[in-house]
């Protein structure tokens, strides 16, 4: 193994290759299981559905969530893209000593208003108390537990060239809203995380659209890391247009400030539909009708094996998975 | 956004692609450098790279001053970081940067305190805010960020910050532009000129590419419109035997830089009798250290670090590909033992390295459209 | 190299004399203006933002005519 691999460093949590790369050669080896093989979010036992999901952020407070909220609007949604809507939820709560119990009674105070909204109960949890320095103050580890919204399942080899490429609205909002919470930037910028349950608009979609063929909501590494993992595994390739893509100007903007690419920033409240092209403009009304606008076809897949973007200008280029972790850069 | 958005529209640009297409019919074969690494990274970003006629072939120059830091100097950095009591803030750009065994994020992986800044003044703000720390700011690029590290270092002075000082990587970029016009091996028809360097030094200091080397050069913007217009202007050159220096960059950029900042870097910084270029050896009067009269906040002088010069490893064609000789993909280990994760050259870490963005960005199909046309 | 962004300036002085208050769609922050603030910077004026300092006043006349002759341009090969 090269010198980065010797230890974990952020790069292996930001959802691109690193991270790829440690569950393929740490984790699936050892923990044999065809589920995990998938490698999708949620998977289906029998006719209920399963998902584990660990959730750290700084800070734990943001403009639009908080840690608490995150944690359940994740696991909802790792279970919404699989065609499940989450009903039971456990909970296992690490806790650095020396952290304020006022501020974590906030966050699952959170964590409760977010279940009650989703209508899911947290039917189990523990807690663990690590010493100080051997936490980042508070990690939430979620498993989630729901029902199946409709027949539908996931098939990722119904995948075809020619199908569509939707996303339920506007990306990259999360990243962007808990990087300037930080602070360290010095940067006041008007955007909210997105983190939100997106299961009403799957819903939505799945019962107006026959022909969804996969969904996955674009977490870490964000959208291209995403429309990468969805195609390249098919054999197959997309073209992304830029300028269909549904960024907030104030997003773009502080990207463009920091040299980060929004298509590989964070949201926690979207996902990626691949459909047959003929039911896309149908896709787009069913999410918005829920969401009130926003979704937009974003490209197409291809049968080539790269996924590209057609830029603003009409050029193409590749459009990769997240390679490291997203630094703001000066050139 | 404005001042962004229009230089990106798509329908212009197609009309400066056909002037481009049909001044370009009327040459042989011709190369130019973007000097700059900005231009590299904005040329693969937005496209443009595909949509250029096929005896037109961009060569990506010196212009990225994370890719020319030696390893040494990173390796002085991670010695410093890793101290009880330090604090070293720094770009982005440089946590990937390859040391001799290791770069800033396996440092911080380690244990050592190492903080992401945007600007020079939130790394003094820091230092002002924990006076218990010994806090170092890694300054790094060419003459656009001189002014900004020099104007903190004044700053620091005037709020006598006793715990803030500058690690000194800055580096000129007229001594790296010689050093690739003076190789041998080098064959080149014009330059697009680094733009935002240029709102600092002005055009003047290109002068002589045009008179000695008898070649254009056409400082250039950013954005798609901006790279299309100042290849345009190259191009025209090329066609009407010409070689001057052009401003392509007017609305940002004045004919003569900016006076105050040019001050400002004279009042810290002095010229360094030598200073190792990562792939391009050691040049003469290319770098910057901080004047003898503020030597309290020069980290260099504040503390001792190792100094050992780490040669560049073997395998590594970084030079050649700075200089232009090789292109990135032609490199023996591009994409192989060297890739943006594990970079053994720095070509390969800054977005904006010609190496990285080929990988990112898939130069190489283009060279195959190349080869095939 | 030298990644800078075009912004408004909103605010001159600051907490100091040479900071400013910049705004691009929606993203604030303070920069240092001590490099153009001899060239006669007013609020309004766009400035080219690197690092928190601002290198250089826009000329606005300027990028219109420059963007005029492009679109010229096109309109000539259309």
């Amino acid at each position: 193994m090269s010198r980065a691999d010797d230890r974990i460093t952020s790069a292996h949590g930001a959802g691109g290759r690193a991270t790829a790369r440690l569950i393929d050669e740490v984790f699936r080896p050892r923990l044999a299981s065809t589920h995990l093989d998938a490698g999708a979010d949620g998977v289906w036992l029998g006719d209920r559905a399963v998902s584990a999901d660990a959730f750290v952020v700084t800070p734990w407070n943001f403009p639009g969530g908080a840690l608490g909220s995150l944690a359940v609007h994740g696991s909802v949604n790792d279970l919404a893209v699989v065609g499940a809507r989450a009903r039971h939820l456990t909970a296992t709560f690490v806790l650095e000593e020396g952290i304020a119990i006022d501020a974590l009674a906030e966050q699952v105070e959170a964590m409760g208003d977010a279940a009650r909204r989703c209508g899911v109960e947290v039917v189990a949890a523990d807690t663990k108390v690590v010493e100080r320095g051997h936490g980042d103050g508070l990690f939430v580890s979620v498993t989630a537990i729901g029902d199946p919204i409709s027949a539908w399942r996931p098939d990722h080899t119904a995948i075809s060239a020619g199908d569509a490429i939707v996303v339920s609205g506007p990306v990259a909002d999360h990243g962007v809203a808990v990087m300037v919470a930080r602070g360290d930037l010095s940067l006041s910028v008007d955007v909210r995380s997105d983190s939100a349950p997106v299961v009403e608009q799957v819903e939505a979609l799945l019962a107006d659209v026959p022909t969804v063929r996969v969904l996955r909501d674009p977490t870490r590494g964000g959208l291209a890391t995403v429309v990468n993992e969805l195609v390249v595994r098919q054999g197959l390739g997309a073209v992304v247009r830029e300028a269909a893509v549904p960024i907030r100007a104030s997003v773009r903007a502080t990207c463009e400030l920091l040299g980060l690419d929004p298509l590989y920033v964070a949201c926690e409240g979207r996902f990626v539909a691949v459909v047959a092209a003929a039911q896309a403009a149908a896709a787009v009304a069913a999410i918005d009708r829920i969401s009130g606008g926003g979704a937009a076809v974003i490209g197409d897949v291809t049968a080539g094996d790269v996924v590209e973007l057609e830029t603003h200008l009409g050029g193409r280029r590749r459009l990769d998975v997240l390679v490291g972790d997203p630094l703001p850069r000066i050139c | 956004m404005k001042f962004l958005d229009e230089y990106r529209d798509a329908d212009t640009g197609r009309a400066v692609l056909a002037e481009i297409a049909r001044v370009a019919a009327r040459l042989p074969s011709v190369k130019i450098m973007e000097v700059c690494g900005g231009h590299t990274h904005a040329l693969h970003r937005f496209g443009v790279l595909d949509l250029l006629p096929a005896n037109v072939e961009m060569v990506h120059g010196p212009g990225c001053p994370v890719c020319v830091v030696p390893m040494g100097r990173i390796d002085d950095a991670i010695d410093l970081a890793a101290r009880d009591g330090v604090t070293m803030c720094c770009y982005g750009d440089l946590l990937r940067v390859p040391g001799n065994r290791r770069n800033l994020l396996d440092a911080r992986a380690a244990g050592a305190d190492v903080r992401i800044v945007y600007s020079p003044l939130d790394a003094l703000a820091i230092a002002v805010a924990e006076p218990d720390r010994e806090v170092v700011f890694l300054g790094i690029g060419f003459e656009t960020t001189a002014p900004a590290t020099a104007l903190t270092v004044l700053e620091a002075q005037r709020q006598d910050v006793a715990n803030f000082s500058v690690l000194c990587d800055h580096v000129l970029i007229v001594p790296g532009l010689r050093a690739i016009l003076s190789s041998p091996d080098v064959r080149l028809d014009g330059f697009l000129g680094p733009g935002h360097v240029s709102t600092v030094i002005g055009c003047a200091p290109f002068q002589f590419v045009a008179d000695e080397y008898e070649l254009p050069l056409v400082v250039s913007g950013f954005e798609p419109l901006d790279l299309l217009e100042g290849l345009l202007m190259v191009l025209r050159q090329i066609a009407e035997g010409r070689h001057e220096v052009e401003n392509q960059y007017r609305r940002i950029v004045p004919d003569d830089g900016n006076p105050v900042a040019m001050r400002t870097i004279a009042s810290v910084f002095e010229l360094r009798d030598h200073f190792e270029w990562r792939g391009l050896g050691t040049l003469a009067h290319s770098a910057l250290a901080i004047r003898e009269d503020l030597a309290r906040f020069d980290a260099e002088r504040r503390f001792d670090l190792p100094g050992v010069r780490i040669a560049d490893p073997r395998a590594c064609q970084c030079g050649e590909v700075l200089k232009g000789v090789l292109r990135p993909w032609e490199c023996k280990v591009f994409g192989t033992a060297c890739t943006p994760e594990t970079p053994i050259g720095t070509c390969m870490v800054s977005s904006e390295g010609a190496c990285a963005a080929a990988f990112t960005y898939g130069g190489k199909r283009r060279e195959v459209a190349v080869r095939t046309s | 190299m030298c990644l800078a962004i075009p912004a408004q300036i909103t605010e001159i002085g600051v907490d100091h004399p040479d900071l400013a208050l910049a705004e691009v769609d929606g993203v604030r922050r303070t920069v240092n203006v001590a490099l153009v603030l001899e060239d006669g910077l007013v609020v309004g004026d766009w400035v080219l933002i690197h690092v928190g300092f601002a290198m250089s006043i826009i000329d606005e006349d300027e990028a219109r005519r420059s963007l005029e002759l492009l679109k010229v341009l096109g309109e000539e090969l259309a």
